[in-house]
């Protein structure tokens, strides 16, 4: 952008920086004051007013209490279950989908089209979609929480526009020398479109390790299969204990202490159960605009 | 060979049907567990809205369920306790409208206006991170932040006021919920704004400095049209799922306290229809929900095409 360097463009200049710099400090601010809690010495942390620049003490006591609770490591576990397992069923299946919607031979593509969009407008709704997977006998299942979501529309879309992104020759090509539809889909469509792939992948990944709600109405009586969310959601929000037990402390009044260190123990399984997502986070940054962008040029 | 002026006449459609499938018999292979999917998981449960008109009974099945005709809709619409979530939700999506929906758009504005690239990008990876926490951590932090010995009291008390259980207290509870949402979507949000500004033309930048234009003239007549047709579309599709929205963070965050004003159709959906089992009380909001949904965003693709020329469809 070429201006000039005038006084009001500068001040211009000084007061956007002041406002981002607010702005990240906003962002950023509420993810330190849960790290540096977590590690801080539960005495200090209440006491404590204000904002936290650093852990006040240091102890490991939050950390120690977490990993001691076993709902900590089955939610984890299938956590990990869901998000593998149902991240590798949904892309197969949007792939199928975007496949046959890309192919231009098909010639109901167009009534495909409709009949899969259509379902982005209108649906049964909660109660209807409670009722079918308790009459398919899915209920407290983990299938409850993988099959009835399988496919997001919106992302077989999205991988459809970049299919069809592919140039013809090289499907001819392949055509020509024998191959069928899944050798075509493997072979070419996937190396090609890796980068889209790897979007909705992660779209895909990062929303089944957050979700919580399925698994809230679906696993009423499986306590067993319950993801680490919603542990989670019963540690921060029912403001129960979910598993954990400070007794380990062993102090002269149980509880005391177990209000006192309930606050770091929080804070605790916030970051253990945001970890993956933070180290993950470098490696899909180059993932995001591709994705945002993908999902808004029209067909 | 003469051409002619006759169209060419196409065979029947079922003709080409039968013979698209022998041809490409593979292609409809694939296709049927998709079509089976949605067809089992997405269009089923459609005819499940039936029961809205029923009481339905889980042990007397669709069939054998009474009759009820419009008696759940005259319900909701007439309790007091079920028609403020119809108000709660289009005040909440409201407050979402005026003050989320510019927030990354003037975000993107002011990333934009950066000529510290290493900042800029800082700036834009911290902003991001709110997006990938969970709902549940991000709900869990809100709590905690707002109890009444949490952080945003400490800062309350400095400013010289009283402490307060902010997520119980009524009339706070509606900031809290629309600004944790600002919060978490603010920088994932401007990422399409942003990419969209840079495609802008920078000769038109040039043309208008030449021209006299300051940052401001810049500003109104290159770079907001330029993001106007994406905004709108983004709007059209926000209005579009504006009603049936907000069912797992209201449930996260609400409480007795504040269900005057925090309910919302789908949290009442969810409270009352599954929890309490009145499934075809909850299939009757769901419903009501749903077309005005489907309304809203027709309402809103028409008045954006009259207006704008910009629309979905």
């Amino acid at each position: 952008m070429v201006e000039q360097k005038n006084i009001p463009n500068r001040i211009f200049d000084a007061v956007n920086v002041i406002i981002l710099l607010i702005l990240a400090a906003v962002c950023l601010y509420p993810m330190l004051h849960v790290v540096f809690g977590s590690f801080s010495e539960p005495a200090l942390l209440s006491s404590h007013t204000g904002f936290l620049l650093k852990p006040l003490g240091f102890t490991l006591k939050g950390y120690e209490i977490v990993f001691q609770n076993p709902n900590i490591w089955s939610g984890y576990a299938n956590t990990l279950f869901y998000v593998i397992v149902g991240t590798l069923l949904r892309i197969f299946m949007t792939m199928l989908g975007a496949y046959v919607l890309s192919q231009k031979t098909f010639l109901l593509r167009r009534v495909f089209m409709m009949f899969f969009v259509f379902t982005m407008y209108f649906g049964g709704g909660l109660i209807p979609d409670y009722l079918l997977v308790t009459r398919l006998g899915l209920l407290n299942t983990r299938w409850a929480l993988i099959i009835p979501s399988l496919i997001a529309t919106w992302n077989m879309i999205i991988l459809r526009t970049a299919f069809s992104q592919v140039p013809a020759s090289l499907e001819e090509s392949a055509r020509l020398d024998g191959a069928g539809d899944m050798t075509i889909l493997f072979r070419i469509f996937l190396p090609t479109c890796k980068a889209s792939i790897a979007v909705i992948i992660m779209y895909y990944a990062v929303g089944e390790w957050n979700s919580w709600f399925s698994a809230a109405i679906y696993l009423p009586a499986r306590r067993d299969l319950y993801p680490l969310q919603l542990f989670l959601r019963e540690i921060l929000i029912a403001n129960s204990s979910g598993g954990n037990t400070t007794g380990a402390i062993g102090s002269s009044d149980p509880d005391i202490v177990a209000a006192l260190i309930e606050e770091v123990v929080r804070y605790s399984t916030i970051c253990i159960a945001t970890i993956p997502i933070l180290c993950a986070y470098p490696f899909i940054q180059k993932y995001f605009v591709k994705g945002v962008m993908m999902g808004s040029i029209k067909e | 060979m003469t051409l002619t002026a006759e169209k060419k006449e196409k065979a029947p459609f079922s003709n080409r049907l039968k013979r698209n499938f022998i041809k490409h018999r593979s292609l409809y292979l694939i296709a049927l567990p998709i079509a089976l999917f949605y067809l089992l998981f997405k269009y089923v449960p459609m005819f499940g809205i039936v029961i809205s008109f029923q009481d339905y009974r889980p042990g007397k099945g669709f069939w054998g369920s009474d009759f009820a005709g419009l008696k759940h809709f005259i319900d909701f619409l007439t309790n007091p306790t079920a028609s403020r979530t119809i108000r709660n939700t289009l005040v909440i999506n409201l407050y979402q409208l005026i003050f989320g929906f510019p927030a990354p758009i003037i975000l993107a504005l002011l990333l934009n206006e950066l000529k510290l690239p290493l900042f800029k990008k800082t700036v834009q990876t911290i902003s991001y991170m709110p997006h990938f926490i969970s709902l549940v951590v991000i709900c869990g932090m809100i709590k905690d932040f707002s109890s009444t010995y949490g952080v945003f009291n400490d800062v309350i008390t400095f400013l010289g006021f009283e402490r307060d259980n902010l997520l119980g207290n009524v009339d706070l509870y509606r900031g809290i919920y629309v600004g944790s949402g600002i919060w978490k979507g603010i920088g994932w949000g401007s990422i399409l704004y942003l990419a969209t500004l840079s495609g802008a033309d920078p000769n038109l930048y040039e043309a208008a400095v030449i021209d006299g234009a300051g940052r401001w003239k810049q500003m109104v007549h290159i770079t907001l049209p330029t993001i106007i047709p994406i905004a709108i579309l983004q709007l059209i599709m926000r209005i579009g799922s504006m009603m049936s929205e907000g069912a797992e963070k209201t449930i996260l965050l609400y409480s007795p306290l504040v269900y005057e004003k925090a309910d919302l159709i789908s949290s009442f959906v969810y409270r009352r229809g599954l929890q309490e089992m009145n499934f075809s009380y909850g299939a009757a909001v769901g419903l009501f929900n749903s077309v005005i949904n489907l309304t809203l965003l027709v309402a809103a693709n028409r008045l954006a095409r009259k207006a704008t020329g910009e629309s979905m469809w």
